[in-house]
């Protein structure tokens, strides 16, 4: 950005002010997640950089942690990544399915109480977590389906639908109806329709959906709070109990490690994301 | 146009008008069945839950029927002096069923909770009628009255009036620190004993300056990303979203370990000669720690909607602003200000709500000012299991948001939110 030749002084120093700011916040969004990469391969114990890390000393490094969190017999991590990756999978795949259906009939013009019944749907967004805990709760409880799996799933695919059914009506918006009566006319069933054409469509939209649903239950950890038994721990839950207690460089490792996941989910929701606008441009 | 004008038919012979609306009622149907299986499964799972977290909390009826019959002759009590020789043999009825079922330490709880000191005295009511003492061809009044010296004063029967009706707005009051006194008036507890009071003005104050925070920080960069070239600004996204998509306990243990006494973020201020090396200010577990942390965790919910809003004002607006003769000030405060009111809306709205329903990172890192109501309700459902409080400061939680949602609806309208 640069500034033309006649710009007053003060203007200057305020447009150089502007990018001080910016600059900082930018660091300040960002640096924290880079701490957590050399302190992950920490050869001690302690929380700080040593000398030796300084000094960019070899030895100062290792994969303890690392070995820790796999091996390690006191930590139940490999427990809970299987039980998160189960539940995340599951309620993905059960808010996609939902949530894909009802926005299809969202869209359509012909919706009664289009307003009212949105609202209810995306309530789960809208309302505290803390909130949404107690009400599931007290479902689950009565259900039987407090400590279960089953529970965990369905309390996340409540959750996880809202922004399902948000992206796939962003994504229907912007979507030419007269395709799907083009192949109606050519003979299709609504079914076959909606596989071969629609589908295909609004396929970005659905997977982004999916990404926001698959984050939100992998990482929720309120309302399992009240939900999981001892067998039901998830990633979340082992990360808040050993913060809680003291904070082990192996939770580092697996931080480091969740990092590396979430940027792989950023990178694809990213090309989805411009997928999805370029096939948009298309059909305008 | 007269009514003798033929209808127009459809080739089966039905009035076209009709047809069309039969179509379009198969059209609405079609449409709802869609909804009908998400509607009908948070309808089940999620919005009767919540409702059933208002019975809960206002439910008192467990009392109501363990002592039937001692309520029923109370109906007539003035409530001044003793209850007349009726209502004791009533409760003596009702409490040898009690006693029967086992559930006589349920109603010593709960009479207990109503005025301190029924839980001495039902037990040693309880000894007298298992050892069957008393002895029912006699006064019963004067026997009871004889148990114990609290069954003579009537503060006491007072008390067991009171838990006659089977709703009580007892726990929305225990949440603002009052409670319902001897001659029903809501009254204040007793000063050093307000401590949701503390938790409430906390909670909507952190959420508020968070708020502001996180509108400060983001308003700019939100400019910037929309203003700089493509390239550029892609380049940039990546710090607003990586944050947006890495876990909240990654981040929050980020913060704990940026944060601490022997802390990075401490070791840089004794190297540019902020602090001494020995005085290390404490800026974890305390409010600094939660305003850090959770302005950097909610941030990204400020940016995006304040981007997608900024992208699709015209830079040519600022260029006319000041080619009319604005200063470059002018024209932001006046032209490009005013158009951005949506996403801040939307931002800050978003943050807002996020911010007042936190509980995870203020417990990590705020230690013992980081308590927010929200970790209060969670105390109440893990800890005490004192559920139908939990539920009473849930939805006066949730009260607050819909009406910050309602005025939000007014000011700018909800249909202006965007999700990146």
């Amino acid at each position: 950005m640069a500034l033309p030749k006649y710009t007053e002084t003060r203007y200057r120093i305020w447009h150089y002010f502007y990018i001080a700011i910016c600059t900082f916040v930018f660091i300040f969004l960002i640096a924290p997640l880079f701490v957590i990469f050399p302190l992950s391969f920490n050869a001690e114990e302690f929380l700080v950089f040593s000398e030796g890390m300084k000094n960019l000393d070899p030895d100062a490094f290792s994969l303890r942690w690392y070995k820790d969190m796999v091996y390690g017999t006191k930590n139940p991590w490999g427990l809970a990544a299987k039980n998160s990756f189960i539940i995340a999978i599951f309620a993905t795949l059960g808010s996609v399915i939902l949530g894909t259906v009802a926005a299809l009939g969202l869209s359509s013009r012909h919706m009664p109480f289009k307003g009212i019944i949105m609202a209810t749907l995306i309530s789960p967004m809208i309302v505290p977590l803390i909130i949404s805990g107690v009400a599931i709760f007290f479902f689950m409880a009565k259900a039987g389906l407090a400590a279960t799996h089953t529970g965990i799933v369905l309390a996340h695919i409540i959750l996880g639908t809202p922004f399902v059914v948000i992206t796939v009506t962003a994504t229907l918006s912007g979507f030419d109806h007269s395709v799907t009566r083009a192949a109606a006319s050519l003979g299709s069933n609504p079914v076959n329709t909606f596989m071969k054409v629609t589908l295909p469509l609004i396929l970005p939209g659905v997977i982004s959906g999916g990404l926001f649903a698959f984050v939100t239950s992998f990482d929720e950890v309120v309302v399992v709070l009240f939900l999981a038994g001892l067998e039901n721990t998830t990633i979340p839950i082992q990360m808040w109990t050993g913060l809680r207690e003291q904070l082990s460089p192996t939770i580092l490792a697996v931080a480091t490690c969740l990092i590396v996941l979430s940027t792989l989910i950023l990178i694809s929701a990213e090309l989805l994301r411009r997928r999805s606008e370029r096939l948009r441009g298309i059909n305008r | 146009m007269s009514s003798e004008t033929k209808q127009i038919l459809t080739t089966d012979g039905i009035p076209l008008e009709i047809s069309l609306k039969k179509a379009e009622r198969k059209n609405k149907i079609k449409a709802f069945l869609l909804v009908a299986p998400l509607l009908l499964f948070l309808i089940i799972t999620y919005i009767f839950p919540i409702g059933e977290m208002f019975t809960r909390s206002i439910d008192d009826k467990m009392i109501t029927n363990m002592l039937p019959k001692t309520f029923k002759s109370m109906e007539t009590w003035d409530g001044k002096e003793l209850p007349s020789e009726e209502v004791f043999s009533s409760f003596l009825s009702d409490f040898k069923i009690l006693v029967e079922k086992k559930e006589h330490g349920k109603l010593a709880q709960r009479l207990n909770k109503e005025k301190n000191g029924f839980n001495t005295i039902t037990k040693k009511l309880f000894r007298q009628v298992k050892r069957n003492k008393i002895d029912e061809t006699q006064s019963i009044k004067e026997q009871i009255m004889k148990v114990h010296k609290r069954w003579r004063n009537v503060e006491y029967w007072q008390a067991i009036k009171r838990t006659a009706p089977p709703y009580t707005s007892a726990k929305y009051l225990k949440a603002m620190d009052m409670y319902l006194n001897e001659d029903n008036k809501i009254t204040q507890v007793s000063e050093d004993r307000r401590i949701h009071r503390i938790l409430w003005l906390r909670t909507v104050e952190v959420a508020f300056f968070v708020t502001v925070f996180c509108f400060l920080m983001g308003y700019p960069i939100a400019h910037l990303l929309a203003t700089l070239p493509m390239k550029y600004s892609n380049l940039l996204m990546i710090c607003v979203l990586l944050p947006f998509w890495t876990s909240l306990l990654v981040r929050t243990a980020s913060w704990m370990i940026l944060l601490q006494q022997q802390g990075v973020v401490n070791d840089f201020f004794v190297m540019i000669g902020l602090v001494a090396d020995d005085n290390r200010p404490e800026m974890m577990y305390n409010k600094v720690g939660t305003y850090v942390a959770m302005t950097q965790i909610l941030l990204p919910f400020m940016v995006l909607p304040l981007y997608s809003v900024m992208k699709t004002i015209s830079p040519s607006l600022m260029r006319a602003g000041k080619s009319l003769g604005g200063t470059p000030f002018v024209a932001f405060w006046k032209v490009y200000f005013p158009l951005t009111i949506p996403g801040i809306g939307a931002g800050c709205l978003l943050v807002f709500i996020l911010a007042i329903g936190y509980y995870i990172t203020p417990a990590l890192v705020g230690g013992a000012s980081g308590t927010l109501i929200s970790n209060q309700i969670a105390y109440h459902m893990k800890t005490t299991l004192d559920w139908s409080f939990a539920s009473a400061m849930g939805l006066m939680l949730l009260g607050g948001v819909l009406v910050i949602y309602w005025l939000y609806n007014k000011l700018v309208g909800v249909d202006n939110i965007k999700l990146g």
